[in-house]
């Protein structure tokens, strides 16, 4: 194949592109989160930078940006300066199997609305989520602060347990799709969404996302009550920003992922796909967002039963019934 | 452009492999054990096995690992710097039987001919399921019994008294 500077330029454009929306849109979503959590909770929010605040999200860039850069004394150095990297990368690394929209037609080329249609995309997914753990254990460790290390073990063992049940939701949405890729997954609902036929798997996928990007009631790893802040709690400064910004690039990744896996991606009437694929992106960010504001945070055994003996078992079951059912309609 | 690839990879593995047999402290070998395991996973991506890359990273650097740093975490190992070096009655068998496996992997190497091979396609994960499960079904199936064995015996391990 040879690729033509055409090529390369509309490649680097759409690259540019879905980068710049992304880190935008995860800034504003601090935004959104803080006035959203204010209207729940009867106050007014951030309303002083700029027309309703909406110039709010500069100013804590500005002020994250121009703060000490803090280590502790008897940090792991090295590992302290990695871990924010380590936590944020993989989340933004997901959305480029993500398909966000149909195939546009532009000088006569034809440009996939998706950075790269992996055959393996669903285990490309699955296999970033799991090295994100890495960011929230080391960050932890590394601190040499006992509240920042329970906060790591606490991250380590909640995102592990719900991986196992966020990866056996999605193998009936493989079984109905019959492929890995998620552009195949997409096309495959093109007349009705998948959330229909699995409501259970969608049930289970959308309660291990809320542990998978430890929001309430989840939030465990940074409890403030208990743990000041948990595994963040010895940064400062922007290495603190890219673990917070890290979080709500994850809320719309998996966010994205939930709306393509069970409410048919990008497919929808009249509104053009991009609009419907982030509409469905959105309405998740709001619900991660309402879910704050309206439930306490569980605690630590009551996470690991709900994962372990619950969650689990009932993937299993349901993987099992989806076989049966696709045996007895073939 | 793939063997200039190819070989950038195959330098960060045999490094980072190297790397964490003789770093000492147990989180940095096994994040450089981490490290080597993921370039590892995209040489088997270049070596047309997508499948092979993505469960090189979900189950060794994604959920074994992840398990090794879960235990060196909540043990404290103490002080790694003053811990013994093996001598060579440790590792004399080690290096008798890595010996044997390298000397027959090189005569692999030199009495291999050349050949021709068809360009190679990228096989779709159906035809890897269909060969998997149709023609060697039977090992699949002791492979899964054989790890079930050692759920229970972890089980019975661990039970309470």
């Amino acid at each position: 194949m040879t690729a033509s500077s055409l090529d390369i330029a509309l490649f680097s454009a759409k690259l540019g592109v879905v980068f710049f929306v992304i880190l935008t849109l995860a800034a504003y979503l601090v935004f959104a989160e803080r006035k959203i959590l204010a209207w729940i909770q009867d106050r007014k929010g951030p309303n002083r930078v700029g027309p309703f605040g909406l110039l709010q999200p500069l100013a804590d860039l500005i002020k994250l940006l121009t703060k000490e850069d803090f280590v502790p004394a008897s940090a792991d150095k090295w590992l302290f300066y990695l871990a924010p990297a380590m936590a944020a990368i993989p989340a933004i690394l997901i959305f480029a199997v993500i398909p966000f929209g149909a195939t546009l037609t532009i000088f006569g080329r034809p440009l996939p609305l998706v950075v790269t249609d992996l055959n393996v995309g669903l285990l490309f997914f699955l296999a970033l989520s799991s090295i994100a753990v890495y960011g929230v254990a080391l960050g932890g460790w590394a601190s040499n602060s006992k509240y920042a290390l329970l906060g790591g073990i606490r991250g380590l063992a909640q995102m592990i347990s719900y991986e196992l049940s966020m990866g056996l939701s999605l193998v009936p949405v493989v079984m109905l799709a019959r492929s890995f890729s998620l552009t195949d997954i997409v096309a495959a609902q093109a007349s009705v969404p998948f959330v229909v036929y699995q409501p259970l798997a969608f049930i289970i996928f959308l309660v291990s996302i809320t542990a998978e990007c430890k929001r309430i009631p989840f939030d465990l790893p940074e409890a403030e009550g208990e743990l000041v802040a948990g595994f963040h709690a010895e940064y400062s400064g922007m290495r603190f920003g890219l673990f917070f910004v890290g979080e709500y690039i994850n809320i719309i990744v998996l966010g994205g992922l939930a709306a393509t896996f069970f409410l048919g991606g990008w497919h929808g009437p009249l509104l053009p796909p991009v609009v419907w694929f982030s509409v469905k992106t959105l309405a998740f960010a709001f619900f991660f967002i309402w879910m704050r504001g309206t439930l306490p945070r569980l605690r630590y055994d009551q996470l690991m039963h709900l994962g372990w003996k619950l969650l689990t078992p009932l993937a299993l079951i349901n993987i099992l019934v989806t076989g049966w059912w696709l045996a007895l309609n073939r | 452009m793939e063997q200039a690839i190819f070989y950038i990879l195959a330098a960060v593995t045999v490094i980072g492999t190297i790397l964490a047999i003789t770093e000492k402290h147990p989180v940095h070998a096994i994040l450089f054990l981490v490290t080597s395991l993921f370039s590892m996973a995209v040489i088997f991506y270049l070596l047309m096995a997508p499948l092979v890359a993505a469960f090189e990273v979900i189950l060794y650097a994604g959920a074994i690992m992840v398990l090794f740093l879960f235990v060196i975490m909540m043990l404290d190992l103490g002080h790694p710097e003053k811990g013994m070096s093996p001598g060579w009655k440790e590792w004399l068998p080690a290096v008798l039987l890595s010996g044997i496996s390298i000397g027959s992997l090189a005569l692999v190497i030199v009495s291999r001919h050349a050949v021709s091979s068809a360009p190679a396609v990228m096989p779709t994960i159906r035809e890897l399921a269909v060969s998997l499960f149709r023609e060697h079904g039977l090992a699949v199936e002791l492979i899964s019994l054989q790890l079930l064995f050692a759920l229970v015996g972890a089980l019975y391990l661990g039970r309470q008294k």
